[in-house]
This record gives C-alpha cells, sequence and structure tokens, in this order.
C-alpha cells in the first residue's frame, strides 16, 4: 500500500461521495421526464442535503442512543462500499479488505442497524418498516449470492478487482452464465434499492412503503445521512452490476491519469444505468409486499440458472 | 510449566473444579460464599485450563493411563490438537459464564446454591474429561457424567412441573443418543473388544461397518448436538434451564457432540465415504434451515435462542459435510477450508450465544419476564446489557467484522470449490446449498433484529418494565467477556486460525497456514488474495473512520443542535406502545411465506366478534409426525405387556418355572 494507491482510494471515494446524489437526482429527473412531469433540477438532492444538515434534528421522547448512532453507521457503512466495488481502478489498497460475500456483509450490516433504528421509537410504522426490510433482504440475499457464485466460477475469484480483470482485460468471450445472472442481479438490486417493483422511494404514508417507513422519525443531519447513504448504496450497486456485466474501461493501475480518464466512461455508464432504471421504473407498478417473495424467488431461479449453464455448457468446453 | 505436561495441567483443572464442586456442599446455603467465592474460583480454573489448551496447541499428542475404573481398564486420557481446541473454548467461554454466575445465582430459586455449584462444576469437568477421554469406556463414563449433571441443573427449579418435563425430554433423549454412541464404538472395535481408541484407529472395517459405526455417530451425537429429527429436547431444556446453564449448554456443551462426531469420522475412522459427507450436508442444511425458521416464530426469548442454536449446529454439520466430502475425494486442501470453518463457527457460537444467553438471564432477573410480548425498550434501562448483547446479535446474524462472518465465510468459500467435485452431479447440487445458507444467515439477521429490537428497543411493552434495573458489575463483566471474545474472533481471524490449524493438520494431514503465513496477519485469505480475501481491521477501520470522520464534519460544518419532542402519530391519537409490533407481528410474513413449514393453531377474530381476540400457536410438525406416534407406540406395547405382569407372586413364579422348563428343553445336551 503505497501514498499513490491510499490517494487514489480516497480519491475514489470522494468521487463516490460527490456522484452519488448526482445519481439520484439523475434518475428522478428521467422519471419525472418519462412521467410527463417538470423534472426537479438535477443539483436537488445536493439542496435537499444542505438543507437537512441545516435543520435541527427532531427526535422523538423515546428514541435511545441506538438511533443517533445509526445514521453514521449506515453511512459507514456504505462508504466502505464503494470503496470495495471498483469504479475507476481494480487496483486499490481498499479493494482486499472484503470481496464480494463480505460485500453483501455490509450491506447487511447496515441494513441490521437501519432496521433496528426503525424499531427505536417504537411506533407501528417503525417496527413495520423493520420487519419489511429484514424480509425483503432475506429473500434477495441467497439470489445475490448465486449471482455473485456464477461470476466468481468464471473468474476463479470472489474479489470483485480480480472478476473485472479477467472478464475486461483478458481474452473477450460471451458467457451466457453471465446474461441470466445480470437479469437476477437487476432483480435483486432493484429491492434491495427500495426501487419500484417491490417499494416506492416517492411515497409518504402509504401502508407499501419499506424504506420510507424506517426513516419516517429521522430528521435533520441523521435524515441527510440516511438519505446520502442511500443514494450511496444505489451507486455501489451500479458500480457493482456495471463492474461484473459491462467491466470494460476500468483500468488497472493507480496513476492519476489513468483514473481521470476513468471518469467521463464511468459518468456514462452510470446515466445509462440511471435512465434504464427510470424507464423500469416507469412502466412497471408497485407490487404488494407478499409478491415480493415469487419477485425475489424469479430472481434466484435465475441465478441458479445461470449457474447451472455455467456448469453444464461453458465448462465442458 | 515445562516439566508440567499439559494434559497433566487439563487434568488439574478437571479435579480443582470438580474440588470446587464438592466445596459447596461445605456450606449449600451460604449464597455470598458459593457465588461471590466459588464460582470466581471456577472461572480462574477456567482461564487457566484454556490458556494451558492454547499453548499446546501444535504440539505432539501427550497420553495419560489414570488408574481408576475398572480392574484391568483403567481411564486412557489423550490431548492432542482436536482436544486442545475444544478444551480451550470450554476453558475461556467458561469463564465469562463462570464470572457472570457469581452475578446471577440467588437465593430462593430451586435448588440450594452450594448444590448448584457442585452440579455446575462437575457439569464442566466432565466436559474436560469427555474430551481427554482416550477410550470408549472413560468416554462413556464422563459422557453420562455431563448428561446427568446437566440434567439437574435443567431442573434446577423443579417445583414447576413443566420443567420437569422438559428435563425428563431432555434425560430421555440424551441416553438414546447415549446408546447410539456405544453402539456406534462397538462396531468400530471390530469385534477385537480393543476398547482404547488407537485399537479403533488400527481396525480396517469394511464400508459397510464403518458406514454403520458413522450413522450410529452421527444419530448418537446429533441427539446431544440437536440435529434433525432429535432435536426436540434443546426449545424445551433451555428456557427451563436458568440462564448460565443454558449458555454452557447451548454454548459449550454441543460443541462437545461436535467434538464427537469430528472424533469419530475423521480420526477413528480415517477413511470417509463422499455419501457420508452428502447425509451430514443434507442433515445440516434441513437442521439449519429448520431451526433459523423456527427461531424467527417463537416469543419466548430463550426458546427463541435455543432454536437458533439449532440452526448454527446445523451449519456446522453442513461445514462437516463439506470436509467429509472434500477429505473423501482426497481433495485435503479444500478439506482444511472446510474444517477450519467447522472449528472457526464452533468458537464463534460459543462465544456470541452464551453472551445472548447470559444476556436474557440479566432481562430475567430485572424483569422476571421471558416472553417477549411483555418486553421492550429495555436499552433505556439497561444500556450495558443491551449495548454488549447487540455485539452478539452482530456476530449472532452473520455479520461482519464480528465473529459469525468469519466461519460463514470461510463455509462459502468452501461452497465455491464444490464444482470441482469429480462426481457427476455433486457438483451440481452442492453450489446450490450455499444459496439455502445464505438463506439461513440471512434469515438469522431477522430472528437477531426480533430479539434484540423486541426486548431493547422500543417502547416498553408494560408498566412493570420501567422499574427494571441493570445488570450488577459481575454480570457486566461476564457479559463483557464474552463480548470480547466475539470481537477478537471477529477481527483477527487469521491469528486464531493459524492456532487452530495444527488441529485441521492433525485431521486431514494439511493446513491452512502454508499459504497464510505469506500474508499480513491482517489479511485472511485461506488460497489466495486474488482469490478471495478479507480484511476485517481495514473493514472495521473504514467504517469506524467514516462514522468519526462524518460526525466531526457534520458538527463542524453545520451544528449540533437538537429538540426533543412526540413521536410523530399519523393523526391518531393513541400511539401507546401497543401500536408496535408484537413478537407474532414481527414474525408475521414468515409464518404467511414459509407456511407449510409450521404447524400452526390459529384464531382470527371475525367482524362480528364481541370480544374479537387473535392467537397464534406454532408448533413443531416433527412432534406430530414422530414424537407422538412412538409415545403411542411405547404406550400400546406396554399395555400388551402389562398383561404378562398381573401383581401376583403366583404368577411370576410360575414364570420362572416355565422358564426354566424352556430352558432345560433348549439348553440339553
Amino acid at each position: 500500500m503505497n501514498i499513490i494507491g491510499l490517494l487514489a482510494q480516497l480519491f475514489a471515494i470522494a468521487l463516490a461521495l460527490f456522484l452519488a446524489p448526482l445519481l439520484t437526482g439523475w434518475v428522478n429527473q428521467c422519471r419525472a421526464w418519462l412521467q410527463s412531469r417538470t423534472a426537479p433540477p438535477l443539483l436537488q438532492p445536493y439542496y435537499m442535503l444542505h438543507k437537512l444538515f441545516n435543520k435541527d434534528v427532531v427526535l422523538a421522547h423515546g428514541a435511545s442512543s441506538l438511533f443517533r448512532f445509526a445514521p453514521f453507521i449506515v453511512f459507514g457503512c456504505m462508504v466502505l462500499a464503494c470503496a470495495i466495488v471498483p469504479t475507476l481502478s481494480t487496483d486499490l489498497p481498499f479493494a482486499p479488505a472484503a470481496d464480494t460475500i463480505a460485500l453483501v456483509g455490509v450491506f447487511g450490516l447496515a441494513r441490521i442497524f437501519i432496521a433496528l433504528a426503525a424499531m427505536d421509537v417504537g411506533t407501528s410504522f417503525g417496527s413495520l418498516g423493520g420487519r419489511r426490510e429484514m424480509l425483503i433482504g432475506f429473500l434477495a440475499e441467497p439470489a445475490l449470492l448465486m449471482v455473485i457464485f456464477t461470476t466468481a466460477l468464471i473468474s476463479q475469484s470472489t474479489s470483485v478487482a480480480t472478476i473485472v480483470e479477467t472478464l475486461a482485460q483478458r481474452e473477450f468471450a460471451i458467457y451466457p452464465s453471465l446474461a441470466f445472472a445480470g437479469v437476477a442481479f437487476t432483480f435483486v438490486s432493484f429491492a434491495e434499492n427500495a426501487r419500484v417493483p417491490v417499494d416506492n422511494p416517492a411515497t409518504h404514508l402509504e401502508l407499501t412503503m419499506i424504506h420510507e417507513a424506517m426513516i419516517l422519525e429521522y430528521s435533520g443531519r441523521h435524515l441527510a445521512l440516511l438519505e446520502w447513504a442511500a443514494s450511496l448504496k444505489l451507486y455501489a450497486y451500479s458500480c457493482l452490476g456495471l463492474a461484473l456485466f459491462f467491466p470494460w474501461g476500468i483500468p488497472n493501475g493507480d496513476s492519476f491519469p489513468a483514473l481521470l480518464a476513468a471518469i467521463p466512461l464511468l459518468v456514462f455508464k452510470l446515466a445509462i444505468g440511471g435512465s434504464l432504471l427510470a424507464i423500469i421504473e416507469t412502466v412497471n407498478a408497485k407490487m404488494r409486499i407478499f409478491r415480493a417473495p415469487e419477485y425475489l424467488g424469479t430472481a434466484f431461479l435465475l441465478a441458479v440458472l445461470g449457474l447451472l449453464v455455467r456448469l453444464l455448457l461453458e465448462t465442458r468446453v | 510449566m515445562s516439566d508440567l505436561l499439559s494434559i497433566d495441567a487439563l487434568l488439574i483443572a478437571a479435579c480443582a473444579w470438580f474440588a470446587i464442586g464438592l466445596a459447596g456442599l461445605l456450606a449449600p446455603r451460604e449464597t455470598h460464599f458459593v457465588s461471590k467465592f466459588l464460582f470466581p474460583a471456577g472461572a480462574l480454573v477456567g482461564l487457566l485450563a484454556g490458556v494451558v489448551a492454547l499453548n499446546f496447541l501444535g504440539q505432539a499428542p501427550q497420553v495419560a493411563v489414570l488408574a481408576i475404573g475398572l480392574p484391568d481398564l483403567p481411564f486412557h486420557l489423550r490431548l492432542d490438537n482436536l482436544t486442545a481446541i475444544f478444551a480451550m473454548l470450554i476453558g475461556f467461554v467458561s469463564v465469562g459464564i463462570s464470572i457472570f454466575g457469581a452475578g446471577y445465582f440467588r437465593e430462593g430459586e430451586g435448588t440450594a446454591p452450594g448444590l448448584l455449584c457442585l452440579e455446575y462444576h462437575l457439569f464442566l469437568a466432565s466436559m474436560l474429561m469427555v474430551l481427554l477421554a482416550d477410550d470408549a469406556y472413560a468416554f462413556m463414563v464422563a459422557w453420562e457424567s455431563m448428561a446427568l449433571s446437566s440434567f439437574f441443573l435443567v431442573t434446577t427449579n423443579h417445583q414447576h412441573a413443566e420443567i420437569r418435563r422438559a428435563g425428563f425430554l431432555y434425560l430421555l433423549i440424551a441416553h438414546v443418543g447415549a446408546i447410539a454412541i456405544l453402539l456406534s464404538f462397538g462396531v468400530m472395535t471390530g469385534g477385537a473388544g480393543d476398547y482404547r481408541f488407537d485399537g479403533m484407529r488400527a481396525q480396517q472395517l469394511s464400508p459397510f461397518w464403518s458406514s454403520a459405526a458413522y450413522l450410529l455417530a452421527l444419530f448418537g451425537f446429533g441427539a446431544k448436538a440437536g440435529l434433525l429429527p432429535v432435536h426436540v429436547w434443546l426449545p424445551e431444556a433451555h428456557p427451563a434451564a436458568p440462564s448460565p446453564v443454558s449458555a454452557m449448554m447451548s454454548g459449550v456443551m454441543l460443541k462437545t457432540a461436535i467434538y464427537g462426531l469430528l472424533r469419530v469420522s475423521f480420526d477413528l475412522l480415517h477413511t470417509p465415504l463422499w455419501w457420508w459427507g452428502v447425509v451430514a450436508l443434507a442433515v445440516g442444511l434441513a437442521t439449519a434451515l429448520f431451526g433459523v425458521l423456527y427461531s424467527t416464530v417463537q416469543s419466548d426469548m430463550k426458546r427463541l435462542l435455543a432454536y437458533s442454536s439449532i440452526e448454527n449446529i446445523g451449519l456446522i454439520a453442513v461445514a462437516i459435510g463439506l470436509a467429509l466430502i472434500f477429505h473423501a475425494y482426497r481433495m485435503e486442501a479444500l478439506a482444511a477450508l472446510a474444517m477450519t470453518a467447522v472449528l472457526y463457527h464452533c468458537l464463534a457460537h460459543a462465544g456470541f450465544k452464551s453472551l445472548l444467553f447470559l444476556a436474557t438471564g440479566s432481562v430475567l432477573h430485572a424483569t422476571k419476564e421471558r416472553s417477549l410480548g411483555k418486553l421492550g425498550g429495555l436499552i433505556h434501562r439497561m444500556p450495558w446489557v443491551a449495548w454488549l448483547a447487540l455485539t452478539g446479535v452482530i456476530a449472532g446474524a452473520g455479520l461482519p467484522p464480528l465473529s459469525g462472518f468469519v466461519s460463514e465465510w470461510l463455509l462459502l468459500q468452501g461452497f465455491l470449490f464444490s464444482p470441482g467435485l469429480p462426481h457427476p452431479w455433486l457438483n451440481m447440487v452442492v453450489p446450490v446449498g450455499a444459496a439455502l445458507v445464505v438463506l439461513v444467515a440471512a434469515l438469522a439477521g431477522f430472528a437477531m433484529v426480533k430479539f434484540f429490537g423486541i426486548i431493547f428497543l422500543g417502547q416498553m411493552r408494560e408498566e412493570n418494565l420501567k422499574e427494571a434495573h441493570d445488570a450488577g458489575w459481575w454480570e457486566r463483566a461476564g457479559l463483557a467477556w464474552l463480548a470480547l471474545l466475539t470481537v477478537l474472533l471477529g477481527v483477527l481471524p487469521t491469528t486464531v486460525i493459524l492456532r487452530i490449524d495444527a488441529a485441521t493438520r492433525q485431521l486431514l494431514g494439511t493446513g491452512l497456514t502454508d499459504r497464510m503465513r505469506e500474508h499480513g496477519w491482517w489479511m485472511l485469505a485461506p488460497i489466495s488474495p486474488e482469490r478471495a480475501s478479507y480484511q476485517p481491521l481495514v473493514f472495521l477501520a473504514v467504517i469506524a473512520a467514516s462514522v468519526l470522520l462524518g460526525r466531526w464534519l457534520v458538527r463542524h460544518l453545520y451544528h449540533g443542535r437538537v429538540r426533543r419532542t412526540q413521536a410523530w402519530d399519523c393523526g391518531y391519537y393513541f400511539q401507546g406502545p401497543r401500536a408496535q409490533d408484537t413478537a407474532e407481528g414481527f414474525s408475521q410474513p414468515i409464518r404467511r411465506i414459509f407456511e407449510p413449514m409450521f404447524r400452526m393453531e390459529r384464531h382470527f377474530p371475525t367482524a362480528r366478534d364481541e370480544q374479537p381476540y387473535y392467537s397464534v400457536k406454532v408448533e413443531d410438525h416433527f412432534w406430530h409426525w414422530l414424537y407422538l406416534p412412538v409415545a403411542k407406540l411405547a404406550e400400546r406395547m406396554s399395555g400388551l405387556i402389562i398383561r404378562l405382569q398381573g401383581g401376583r407372586i403366583a404368577i411370576y413364579l410360575l414364570y420362572s418355572f416355565l422358564t426354566l422348563i424352556v430352558l432345560l428343553l433348549v439348553a440339553r445336551p
């Protein structure tokens, strides 16, 4: 671990912190266009964050120290996730800290804390949101792991950096299994990021909501951190998806020119991904919560199919 | 210490525990003497035993012969690396439990404290002897004294009929298991009559007989560990026992069964067949899924933890299965990976599950309440217990950077290699098992959120919880010790694995350390860093740095103002503690999604009910599928046999006479 590497790593984290709200703003803008609404400014999430940080925190009487502590933990977990997922380079010093399995663990840790914080004040909405979040979590994680297994079998590694290097920088090959895995991953990331077929980020006080129900009691800087963490999660998932399925263009090195050259491509890919996300969200309707097992079960089956395709077809060449 | 052999030191520890137990009998009603003097002394012995075992790791086996036992059959004892791992586990975990016990046991709760002290320390000593035993006879004697002493500990509050019932069930299944273990040893002697483990190792059994021995051992040790379908005693016995005893049974005693299974299947029967592993894997997956599903729907906090123990034992069995499969195909490096997962999960589970059981003990003492539906909001009254329990909860949910995650990570890494198995369909089926493992881990997260959220968070569901008090200093120290173990096992996996690798090496002939030593102590990379790596310290550091930096920046760039007000009531005026999820409500999605897995009796109110009520009762399918039919069969058999037993002496004399005649006819020269 040298100084340049560390600086490159810090640069990647700073870029994530900066780009994540922008990605959320972009998705919101695309969605507004598709739904024939007047779009909010692209920078709206930054204004929101600034406003929320300036506001007082209003705590409920029953809130414990865990409630005040949790947003920082959730934020920290998401920063770590963004540090691990290769965005600009595959050769970053924090990348060996956690492989894809540990990455799932990071998201799990954040999930537990946010669900516990939701239960802390003791309102009916909080515990409802907490339990639903855990429900989505245990349905999504097996599917996500099967996706990871498929990619790991191709590259003989669970380290994200190695997977990207294998797929992007060795000889070009078409893997049918990755198609299945990619669709399954898309399904899972919609569920994990509280997006439309499973949850609706645009509603408040609807009985079907999950993520918004959990953060209902939060205000001020705590809410700002949670919102920021949510956009960081979307950013991390998008980058993970790009890294696993469209890894081309991520350089293997920590020299700053290479890093800077990688930024436009990353922004381009994220913009495409964000608009696709908006399209899928617009053409779908929110499901009932008990349709979620079917939805994520489909994702799981697709991921297992991908794995079997990999084992049956691609290894016996 | 150089001229004192480690095995002697461990024997002295066992004797010291026994002596401490006997000392309790001197003043059975002197609570202060027993709890403030004898239990801390027991903890000290535990610490010494743990340190001795830890230091021994990596050395050559030591043997000893004790001249007690039958005239021509003395006790053979042996200390090797496998024994040392588990002795270390007993030692270190018992430290926390004994310190906690010093503050926990008090006057007027069933058995006299002195007697309890005897049972408790006898239990500890016999567990240590189980590990040291090197012949079937010594093993069974220790095994039985372990079962009996724990039976008396479970029935501490024997004035309640349900506790006596739970104790009886425990004793019954323990003995069914013990018979299977005894038979397994019998098969392994191969008719040679040599009951020393050395003799069993030397036997070359045919595949049929070694399979028979393996299956008997799996059943027998499975009955003690709580594998399906002989798990039913666990959720009954754990809530019945006092919390330190539950912690000891769940954290430590279940691991002696794992030890036995490892000893038999890897050491005594040295050539496993591939399908042994498949059996263990399948049983383990079923057990883990069953355990975690039932643990999410429980309303009693100790029952929830008991089912969670079943789940963890299931995961351990999965890892054993994987190790057996790899071992059978001579893929020793991968078997070593799975074996490390087994040993690591034993250590991790011992730490965090004892911690959680002890925390329920503190809650129980503070509130006199075991039902989740009547707890809530205790983090305000018991911050120490709550924050220490949170450590156990995160580890129990298998999340980084604590101990539960390391073993799960190793297990999943092991699964990733299963497509390389040289078998036509195993390499397809086994990887999908990994998805089940992840499902189990995620469901465990659900159960743990339920456990912590409903006990410690939210509003207090009952008025009397306002008088709850935090645990005393002894209890806090015990909890803190176990939390420390959980954190250390979580953040220093490489250091730990370098130690426990000696046992892996002994069982499989190869270990993980050759490759691991090349990387730094902070990096866990069992195969190679390109393949997979995990650095919990960096992990923790990044999270901690972003938490601290984030907090500092927010405070300095903006402000730290906080106002307190009512929680938002959504326009409804009545938002009391009753509006929160109950324990049943929290697990409703699980009951709905996995409905066929449960046997439920539900009562829903209709629109016209004058006094509407809602109730749900979840029962174990196995009671109705297996246990009740067997009980009925036993009853019918005894109904038939009772006809022979008229109660009149004349008839019995007639039986003896007839038997004599028949014997004379049969045995005619």
